[in-house]
């Protein structure tokens, strides 16, 4: 056991884990929101609009992450007009591009767990609400959603942890996150042990918090 | 679509090939998966805490690190620590593992990790009578898991495992950074000497998707089949 080198490499290892947490946090955000709108898709009554829901979010569950990132950062600038438009601003970083590629991925995650959440929604809920009379809008806001954010918490919570490793693949396309730092420190020093057990460590911390922070948010919001 | 041609004008045979690989390594390492779940499970169930403990180390291990950092683990650590244990026994020449066998390992360990999990829930959810009965019928210990509780917990948990195979199958992609020519790491090859990238990712997408969609249907055959009778 190399002792200094694991002391060495935490500072690193820590830093890196920054730019982590940030492509975890930009991409949950962004995901939710294409989590909710695919999710509404979902429970259109047009078929046509419910196919396409349901298409996309099979696409983004049936295929590896990163045959997703390779396509929007390899792929993506092999069109010429893209390289033209503004978007290419955006598509020419491979932080953008991770990140376009874990939201779409999470999106697609997330719509399902929403579509769940709103289907367990007892008819007898939202009838009640219409006959006080309260507008649909409302009812929406104010009645499903925090019932359906309350439902999806377990569901959810495992899709932070498992985007939380997701982002790990970030490394692949020449981002410095913890995984990325991990392997150069183990390519540079062949000491792959020592690097695993303290990069390891910091992601099982994460995985540690975010549990318990779900576990908390779950109790605050449970209906008893 | 010449792109797509066999022989060797253009990459389709190399497809092929690289997808029977991208096969070959899901079910070696979903093998692999269920013996470490086979030695792994009676821990999680046994009555002593320290056994319990060393499953609960591996499973929360495994299950709340990234893939890929495993899989550099083994890559970098896999022939370092095979030359370690050889030189325990004496020999001291360079041992260098091939991909296939460091591949399937690192996915097997992962896949084995959600496995155990699949199958303590399954035997969990078995009724307490069913053990009790099976014990006053007098059957021997072999016999009570064989005849009787292993079938019930396999309609249970065939669901889930359906989903690990999937979760297993995904992860095959990682292994394309060591090298080993599945998928991924074809696509890869083609996608840099065509200079087309978006079509030859695009394709191992289509690749993926058809092997999700046609295991999804084998498992739905076997789900009906262990369901006889419910």
């Amino acid at each position: 056991m190399d002792f200094e080198l694991m002391s060495n490499s935490f500072p690193k290892l820590i830093s890196a884990a920054v730019i982590t947490l940030k492509l975890l946090s930009v991409s949950l955000i962004v995901g939710l929101f294409i989590g909710l709108f695919f999710a509404l898709l979902r429970l259109h009554k047009n078929s046509f609009v419910n196919k396409f829901a349901y298409g996309y979010s099979y696409v983004f569950r049936g295929t590896p992450l990163l045959v997703q990132i390779f396509i929007i950062y390899f792929g993506l600038g092999q069109i010429e007009y893209l390289r033209s438009t503004v978007l290419w601003v955006i598509l020419k970083e491979p932080y953008w591009c991770a990140i376009i590629a874990f939201a779409l991925n999470t999106g697609a995650y997330t719509s399902e767990i929403l579509r769940s959440a709103f289907q367990t929604i007892k008819p007898g809920i939202i009838e009640a609400g219409k006959s006080l009379g309260i507008p649909n809008k409302i009812i929406f806001y104010k009645i499903q959603i925090p019932i359906a954010i309350r439902q999806s918490l377990p569901a959810y919570g495992n899709e932070i942890i498992l985007m939380m490793k997701g982002t790990s693949l970030a490394s692949t396309v020449t981002i410095m996150d913890l995984t990325g730092v991990a392997k150069y420190i183990i390519s540079t020093t062949f000491k792959p042990i020592e690097v695993f057990i303290v990069a390891g460590g910091i992601y099982l911390f994460m995985t540690f918090l975010i549990h318990n922070v779900i576990k908390f948010l779950e109790k605050k919001y449970s209906f008893n | 679509m010449e792109l797509l041609a066999f022989g060797d004008t253009g990459w389709g045979d190399e497809l092929f090939r690289a997808t029977l690989m991208t096969i070959a390594v899901s079910i070696t390492a979903m093998v692999i998966g269920f013996s470490f779940a086979g030695i792994f499970t009676p821990l999680k169930l046994s009555k002593f805490k320290s056994l319990n403990l060393v499953a609960n180390i591996y499973t929360t291990v495994i299950r709340g690190v990234p893939e890929l950092l495993v899989i550099y683990l083994f890559f970098f650590g896999g022939s370092g620590a095979i030359m370690f244990v050889a030189s325990m026994f004496g020999y001291n020449e360079y041992i260098e593992i091939n991909a296939f066998v460091t591949g399937s390992f690192a996915i097997g360990i992962i896949s084995g990790a959600y496995s155990t999990e699949v199958f303590r829930g399954a035997i969990q959810s078995i009724d307490k009578g069913q053990f009790e009965a099976a014990k006053v019928l007098g059957f021997s210990k072999f016999k009570q898991f064989y005849k009787i509780i292993l079938p019930q917990m396999l309609r249970l948990a065939i669901p889930n495992l359906s989903n690990v195979w999937q979760i297993t199958l995904k992860d095959t992609s990682l292994i394309s950074v060591t090298g080993l020519v599945e998928i991924m790491r074809q696509s890869y090859i083609a996608a840099g000497s065509t200079r087309d990238p978006l079509f030859f990712y695009s394709f191992a997408a289509v690749l993926y998707l058809m092997l999700t969609y046609l295991s999804m249907k084998l498992i739905n055959k076997l789900e009906v089949k262990y369901s006889r009778g419910y």
